[in-house]
């Protein structure tokens, strides 16, 4: 209690040497917003596992560390050095964030529609964009948990992508955010917002990666609009350093007849957690969810989702599906509400988990509160093994054990990548798992 | 469906059939909670030493708890001081000896709610411990069943007469610690139920309790202890209507199954307490906590439950599976109309090796109601290759009602398989059109859809139950699309 207590001190203390540097200080609201949230963060602190969306993630290993905000430096960084982690096939533009801080020098902006904006946040509040005002700390809840009002106590920096009406954004946005080993443990908290407006349309790719095997604390948010008939898609690849915290919450508000895919996939992280709240404000939209989640060692990995249908005519899909190995525990959370006039809703959503050893462990909690009655809803939760039928299978056709498992493992998370339209996305993913669950050999070398 | 819909909106708004309050006088003491009160009960049931000192226990730490918010349902807050925490009909003091003693206003009762005793004596062939606000005062087929060695009687009556066996096995599977409710009734229970299965028997007749709330303002606070010894098996059936009143009720029965090794346990459940009026005033707050445990190799335990009473229920039958080979199970179908509220499930926790679960939870959701299924499945890190399918379907009619779930799964065992599945929809247009096309009436399809609907969970129900739990579905039922 008394360390948890002191942590949050840390950080109210840093606010306060630090707040007049932040980005936008010129524009009262910009100054309100920071201050209400941290009037909120100051009451709240860090959630417990009394709390019901944080029973199964304790997140008292990041209170147990002190982290600091980084200084604007770009610690010799290179783009020779980020280039495992872009997509050479796929033509995009780049932000790419240090410790938090945008870089525009590893950064590559292509040329854009008439209206567009894509920028960091920072640049964007400075030049005091006017759509920001409507748009900007609207949609993330500052009052439900202290993360998502420190991020917006701290509001500084992120990627910021907006597009008129009727503007398609044909090439990714994709976001990089790096971080670096320094003296004391780094606290960055990106702060992203996108913004579609009528019949436009993006794609967007946020990755979250390390250089250093180093411990840090990223606190991100994303808030992303689809007005009515926009499309976002939306891809978030979680590679943080083995000892790093990852919060991040992406909470998205959808108009009339709009579409939002997110495709959410996990890999590295001693303790993630995210958050994705979804909301139908009105009638005929569309919402995909697909998630993955490999964990291994100790890691902990835990995806709150949350789809507040509260409107009518909405559809959504939900599909998650996750790999524990040795020490790990997954967390699934999967919320769906369809409010009182919701009707006509369609819902469904997926949580499948295999656990590989004696150690791992998986807590899934679908849950739906409905209280419209011409729906169809449903959900299916699942916990097992491999099957021992197709091991036998491959056995019998002389392929060792270890292999044949490591084959119906990746079989079994492939599922959820051939959901990725973006195809260099895809294979970049693929690259991970088999260097994750085939120890880097490919399918064809197996067989 | 337009046509009919004046019918069904009658149908709906039927009265409480089973309402009505007998004019008994009761053996009550003034409401109120406090150690003399918990004193004056043990005394009043001339208990052991051990068992006060278990209550005052449970009232100390009863006091140290705070009333749980966490289930999904809303109700003005519980004033524990105005509750009457005992109740006993005055002619319990002259034990009937046999049914012409007694009181023939209980007897009317009875009557009245379609079981009369001697007719189910002769018919059904089960033997009823009818609880009458708190105590027993008939018990039939004794004989029978001493022949047997099953003992079962009135929870006072073991205390007398099987006092070993009550310390023994009491608070074993509820602690008095459990949970704010169940610490409560540890605290203050009057009576109850106790059943004990010698080794080896198979409990000739299906055992059967009639409980019935009725004196104004008493919290019906039942305690059933049921011990299933080695190789032994019992069927239970538990039945509950009661009166039409204003004030909203209390109740918080605990319910205790130990299953040894080799052993079955059967508990059925029809549950029809007052709902409360349309407003949803008036109803029964039923907060009961039943658990069962599997203590020897190769138990079962199992639970069957059809609620359609109460205006909330707050209810989750558990199975602890601890010793290797055992198996629970949990069928449910709950009910909420007018302004009901259902926040009910079941917990399995694997803790033995080779052991199965299997849930099956329908709920029907009509007018305002809000039914709940919270259900938890462990899995512990010893329990290898357990095995639980999870089913829970939820039907809503109306545009005002809700239907709710909360599955928790938490395993920590690779070789474990569980899986959770889930729907919600409306009653199908299309089956509907079928049925009106072939000539039935909106009620009967209806009627016969949520039958269907029902019937995994009606065919684990005795035949006696499985007739009075279609009847209540009909009742509360029928029609209520519209």
């Amino acid at each position: 209690m008394n360390a948890s207590l002191e942590t949050k001190d840390i950080y109210l203390d840093a606010h306060a040497h630090g707040a007049k540097d932040l980005a936008g200080h010129q524009w009262p609201w910009v100054e309100q917003t920071r201050r209400r949230a941290l009037a909120q963060f100051a009451e709240q602190g860090f959630p417990t596992t009394r709390d019901e969306e944080w029973r199964y993630t304790n997140v008292t290993p990041i209170q147990r560390n002190a982290f600091h905000p980084a200084p604007k430096d770009l610690a010799g960084l290179t783009l020779e050095r980020l280039k495992p982690f872009v997509f050479p096939d796929l033509p995009c533009h780049r932000l790419v964030f240090v410790n938090g801080h945008f870089a525009p020098q590893l950064s590559k902006l292509c040329k854009l529609p008439a209206g567009a904006i894509v920028s960091s946040l920072a640049g964007a509040i400075d030049r005091g964009a006017a759509f920001l005002q409507h748009h900007l700390a609207q949609y993330a809840p500052t009052d439900r948990y202290g993360f998502a009002a420190l991020n917006t106590a701290f509001l500084v920096d992120g990627a910021c992508v907006y597009l008129p009406r009727d503007v398609i954004l044909t090439d990714p946005v994709h976001v990089l955010f790096v971080s670096t080993r320094r003296n004391e443990p780094v606290l960055a908290q990106p702060r992203n917002l996108f913004v579609a407006e009528a019949n436009s349309r993006m794609v967007l790719i946020e990755s979250y990666i390390s250089l250093d095997d180093t411990r840090y604390f990223t606190n991100a948010i994303s808030e992303i609009v689809a007005a009515e008939n926009a499309a976002v898609e939306h891809y978030k690849l979680g590679q943080e350093s083995a000892e790093a915290y990852h919060i991040g919450g992406i909470y998205v508000h959808q108009h009339a007849n709009s579409r939002f895919v997110s495709h959410n996939v996990t890999i590295d992280g001693a303790l993630v957690r995210n958050d994705i709240d979804v909301l139908f404000e009105a009638e005929g939209s569309e919402c995909i969810l697909n998630g993955l989640y490999v964990a291994s060692n100790r890691q902990h990995i835990d995806n709150h989702t949350r789809l507040d249908h509260a409107r009518p005519r909405c559809s959504s899909r939900e599909f998650y599906k996750g790999v524990l190995d040795g020490r790990a525990r997954a967390v699934f959370n999967g919320r769906i509400i369809v409010r009182q006039d919701a009707q006509l809703t369609d819902a469904r959503q997926e949580n499948k988990n295999l656990l590989l050893s004696r150690d791992a462990e998986v807590d899934t909690k679908p849950q739906l509160e409905i209280y419209a009655d011409d729906v169809k809803c449903s959900h299916g939760a699942t916990v097992g093994q491999l099957d021992d039928d197709a091991l036998y299978y491959l056995r019998s056709r002389g392929i060792d054990a270890a292999t044949a498992r490591h084959v119906l493992t990746y079989a079994f998370a492939k599922d959820v990548l051939n959901r990725m339209t973006l195809e260099p996305i895809r294979s970049y993913v693929e690259n991970m798992l088999t260097m994750r669950l085939l120890q880097g050999q490919t399918i064809e070398k197996l067989a | 469906m337009p046509t009919g819909s004046q019918d069904i909106s009658g149908l709906i708004k039927r009265e409480y059939a089973a309402g009505f309050v007998t004019d008994i006088e009761a053996d009550a003491i003034p409401p109120g909670l406090s150690e003399e009160i918990v004193r004056v009960i043990s005394a009043k049931k001339n208990e052991p030493q051990f068992m006060l000192d278990w209550r005052l226990r449970a009232y100390q730490h009863w006091l140290s708890m705070k009333e749980p918010n966490w289930a999904n349902v809303h109700h003005p807050a519980i004033d524990y001081q105005d509750i009457t925490y005992y109740s006993a009909p005055k002619s319990d003091k002259d034990r009937p000896k046999s049914l012409d003693e007694i009181d023939p206003k209980l007897l009317a009762t009875y009557s009245k709610l379609g079981i009369p005793l001697e007719e189910q004596k002769v018919l059904a062939g089960i033997a009823v411990d009818a609880v009458f606000d708190s105590v027993s005062v008939a018990t039939t087929f004794r004989e029978a069943l001493a022949e047997k060695g099953v003992i079962f009687c009135s929870f006072s009556e073991a205390v007398q007469q099987h006092p070993e066996l009550v310390q023994r096995y009491l608070g074993s599977v509820v602690p008095y610690t459990d949970n704010f409710f169940a610490t409560l009734n540890s605290a203050v229970f009057s009576d109850g139920s106790f059943v004990y299965i010698p080794k080896g028997v198979r409990c000739p007749m299906e055992l059967s309790t009639y409980f019935r709330i009725n004196a104004s303002k008493t919290g019906q606070f039942e305690r059933t202890l049921i011990v299933a010894d080695e190789g032994s098996y019992v069927s239970y059936l538990e039945g509950c209507t009661a009166p039409m009143r204003d004030e909203n009720q209390l109740h918080a029965a605990v319910v205790e199954l130990i299953a040894l090794a080799g052993a079955e346990i059967k508990y059925s459940t029809v549950q029809n307490w007052y709902p409360g009026d349309e407003q949803g005033r008036g109803g029964i707050y039923n907060f009961v906590t039943k658990r069962g445990a599997c203590r020897g190799e190769s138990a079962k335990i199992s639970w069957t439950q059809v609620e359609t009473g109460s205006a909330i229920t707050w209810k989750y039958p558990s199975v602890l599976l601890e010793a290797d080979n055992t198996v629970g199970e949990f069928y449910s179908v709950a009910l909420t109309n007018n302004y009901q509220q259902a926040d009910t499930g079941t917990k399995m926790i694997h803790i033995g090796k080779n052991t199965s679960s299997t849930i099956i939870s329908k709920g029907i959701s009509a007018g305002h109601g809000q039914n709940s299924y919270r259900g938890l499945v462990k899995v512990l890190k010893g329990a290898e290759n357990a095995r639980n399918y999870t089913q829970c379907d939820s039907l809503l009619m109306g545009g005002t009602c809700g239907a709710h779930t909360f599955p928790y799964v938490e395993v920590k065992n690779p070789t474990a398989r569980v899986e959770h599945e889930a729907t919600t929809s409306k009653i199908s247009e299309d089956q509907l059109f079928y049925c009106r096309q072939r000539g039935l009436s909106a009620e009967d399809a209806v009627s016969m859809i949520v039958n269907g609907f029902c019937k995994a969970v009606f065919k684990e129900l005795p035949m006696e139950f499985a007739v009075e739990a279609q009847k209540l579905l009909g009742i509360s039922l029928e029609g209520a699309v519209g």
